[in-house]
């Protein structure tokens, strides 16, 4: 059933055509129940792929088909073409399962926009580009999907482009990505000129058998992998976009800038570890310090933050960040095994907060929250999961995930696994403090009429001023079975791959035909990893409790905590930001100069020279007949008379 | 044959250049447009005695073929010619060659 794989982004494809041709006709709900059926199409055609793979011995897993030559240049060959392999499909599936959940959550999180089917459209658009980038069988198809994916998120940061903020956060994102994508891009020209291919399947034989790439090469290749590689997955200093993406609606905060896309670049990463394998240790070395750094400084601004999506969008690039570390520890089962575990229990939080939010009437201020957890007991269960779950709290299956990646950084360094220890707890702080600020304690907002639970404006009573005169009320079936769904996800997914023998580790077996012998297998004894367990269970632990100490008990002023550095993220955003508005203005305003006189004055240059020179050969042609003759024949005796004396007459 | 290869192929070579003259001459001398057709046709043919000599003489058939090349771009030339020379004529009867540089883009 392998060839069934073009079909996975075609589905997508066809509701984005159908949605741009008849969307607005369809209107509210339909265009929105095509967009889920084609993804849901899509998911079940990956479903199709991945039972008729695993009925396969592990050799024969890797297959490939190329539709047709795309880009046929002299020795430049591109083939629109996919690879279908454990890890592609293993992307495919969560991609399009968790896309189909939340496509359904959007239509009732959506209700009553003006522009309802624009939103699908650009859903499935997203939907389409991903999976493009994850089943390409070679790097320039990745990259279209790599540049789709960046498009459609810029659409849907400033989907409700009215409000200046969105617009320009939306723009953030977009020349963020772009530094990311020069490095990509360099890394594709690198390997061109080494291998002579962007085909996976020439590049890893080239490397593997050949021995293709010098050291130099691979290390400047993964280098600038990695630049790629950090501007889609929000790594420092390039996470800057993700914090400010949270201006688009909140399906497109948990499918795009949670679950799926800016997972490609951990993607990427394993997906290219033949490479990563011939590069000098210095470049892995990189990424895991990088990546620590960023888990570490994402959660102290996730801890203080008090817009309850922001604090989501810090701890997505804090999760990264440990993603990255298994990816530069060469544990790249467990970068993946935590992609997965952590693109449902995200996804579920940040529908979970939308839940929350469209309950209370687009606030997303914590401090106005507080004890909702009777009002909506369903988003509470499901959040209460997914909190479990990112916390490391076992048996969820983020305790699983966690544990590996905090494996890979003890493997790698002693001081590395404390730090990264330190960063798990304070996941687990940050994220009780939302889940405590927003569904338990006491009240802060004030219920309103009872007659007027529609979402129209009431004026406050006297007696509950400064307070938000709110009805929270529970979302409809639409929004909570997708969180249902999600939360039994978030609970189970450990047992993809238990630690506890060889035989459990499901994922660790189904990847290897595409590692090539590069995972790292970590040299600790059984009873190292159970202590090891232990104390992350005991941090997860400190973490949720020193959290109801301060919240709950409120033993601790939170002010103590909730320092204004670590509000503003170290300030390292604004610091970013001032240095480009004032002294490297100066800089770009060089550049920008050198770029409209010396560049576009070739250019401009070129075309007025040929336009003069048109101008003055105007005046020959006379539209007299016999003047052309004449030049003619005058002609024809110069050719004559060139050739009569090269005979030496 | 026997006749034909007495008279040799400067002869023939030199009736073509010959005839291009006068085509070349006649071309540039004359205004009236049907005259210019036959000079045209007239250096059409001398170049294709040209190549039938030349063909013989190297034992060549290339030179027949381009001949055979030559006779049906004449005719496509001569058909669209004709058709333009025969309406500028229905406007203006007394037309010479030179009034139809208004017809220049």
């Amino acid at each position: 059933m392998n060839n069934l794989v073009w079909l996975i982004p075609t589905f997508p494809l066809l509701g984005f055509t159908l949605l741009l041709l008849f969307g607005r006709r369809l209107g509210e709900p339909n265009a929105g129940w095509l967009a889920t059926t084609m993804v849901t199409g899509s998911f079940l055609s990956t479903l199709c792929v991945f039972l008729g793979m695993a009925g396969k011995t592990s050799e024969e897993r890797v297959y490939e088909i190329t539709l047709f030559e795309w880009i046929p240049s002299g020795e430049l060959s591109v083939g629109l073409g996919f690879l279908a392999d454990p890890l592609s499909i293993t992307m495919a599936l969560f991609i399009t399962g968790v896309s189909a959940l939340i496509h359904m959550y959007a239509i009732g999180y959506m209700h009553g926009d003006p522009n309802f089917s624009k939103f699908f459209i650009y859903l499935n658009l997203f939907v389409f580009s991903m999976l493009m980038l994850v089943l390409g069988d070679n790097l320039l198809i990745t990259f279209l999907g790599w540049e789709g994916v960046g498009a459609c998120s810029y659409f849907l940061i400033s989907f409700w482009h009215e409000d200046p903020a969105n617009a320009s956060a939306g723009k953030k994102a977009f020349v963020t990505n772009r530094v990311g994508d020069w490095g990509f891009m360099v890394a594709m020209f690198l390997l061109f000129f080494n291998i002579g291919s962007l085909k996976y399947s020439d590049i890893f034989s080239s490397v593997i058998q050949l021995d293709a790439l010098t050291q130099t090469t691979a290390t400047a290749i993964v280098i600038m992998l990695f630049i790629g590689a950090a501007g889609k997955s929000a790594q420092f200093p390039l996470y800057l976009w993700l914090p400010d993406a949270m201006a688009g609606p909140t399906p497109v905060s948990a499918l795009i800038h949670a679950a799926t896309m800016v997972t490609s670049g951990v993607y990427l990463l394993t997906r290219m570890n033949p490479v990563l394998a011939e590069a000098a240790g210095w470049s892995s070395d990189l990424i895991w310090i990088i990546g620590l750094f960023t888990a570490l400084f994402a959660a102290t601004a996730a801890v203080a933050q008090n817009d309850i999506k922001k604090v989501l969008a810090y701890s997505t690039v804090s999760q990264l960040g440990f993603m990255f570390v298994a990816v530069g520890s060469g544990l790249y089962v467990a970068a993946i095994f935590h992609m997965i575990t952590h693109a449902f229990f995200k996804a579920l939080l940040f529908l979970g907060a939308g839940s929350v939010i469209h309950g209370m009437h687009e606030e997303q201020d914590m401090r106005k929250y507080g004890a909702l957890k009777k009002v909506m007991p369903i988003t509470a269960g499901t959040f209460i999961i997914g909190w479990l779950a990112i916390a490391g709290i076992p048996p969820f299956s983020g305790f699983w995930s966690k544990d590996e990646v905090l494996l890979a950084a003890w493997n790698e360094n002693k001081i590395a696994w404390v730090l990264l220890l330190i960063a798990a707890i304070m996941t687990a702080f940050y994220m009780s403090r939302l889940v405590f600020m927003t569904f338990f304690g006491d009240k802060r907002w004030a219920e309103g009429e009872e007659e007027n639970h529609e979402e129209d404006e009431i004026t406050p009573p006297p007696e509950n001023e400064g307070k938000n005169i709110l009805n929270p009320h529970e979302s409809p079936a639409l929004m909570w079975f997708p969180l249902v769904a999600l939360a039994g996800l978030a609970a189970t997914a450990g047992i993809l791959n238990l630690p506890f023998s060889h035989n459990t580790k499901y994922l660790e077996k189904w990847l290897e035909p595409v590692l090539f012998g590069n995972e790292v297998h970590v040299l600790a004894s059984t009873s190292t990893k159970w202590l090891l367990a232990v104390i992350a269970i005991v941090g997860a632990t400190i973490g949720v409790l020193g959290a109801s100490y301060v919240y709950l008990k409120k033993r601790v002023n939170p002010a103590q905590i909730e320092l204004p550095i670590l509000q503003d993220a170290w300030k390292f955003d604004r610091s970013v930001s001032n240095f480009m508005g004032g002294p490297g203005r100066k800089i770009f305003e060089v550049v920008t100069w050198f770029d409209k006189t010396v560049i576009d004055g070739a250019v401009n240059g070129v075309g007025k020279l040929t336009q003069n020179l048109g101008t003055r050969l105007r005046a020959t042609q006379t539209g007299l007949i016999r003047t052309y003759a004449l030049g003619m024949v005058l002609g024809a005796i110069a050719i004559l008379a060139y050739f009569v004396s090269r005979m030496g007459f | 044959m026997t006749f034909a290869m007495a008279i040799g192929t400067e002869y023939y070579l030199a009736l073509s250049a010959l005839l291009f003259t006068i085509g070349a001459g006649g071309l540039l001398v004359r205004r009236n447009p049907l005259i210019m057709f036959m000079c045209i046709e007239l250096m059409l043919n001398a170049a294709n005695l040209a190549f039938v000599s030349f063909g013989k003489e190297m034992n060549d058939l290339g030179g027949q073929i381009s001949v055979l090349f030559v006779l049906v771009v004449a005719a496509a030339e001569v058909v669209i010619g004709l058709a333009i020379v025969v309406a500028v004529m229905r406007r203006r009867p007394k037309a010479s060659i030179d009034e139809v540089s208004v017809l220049r883009g």
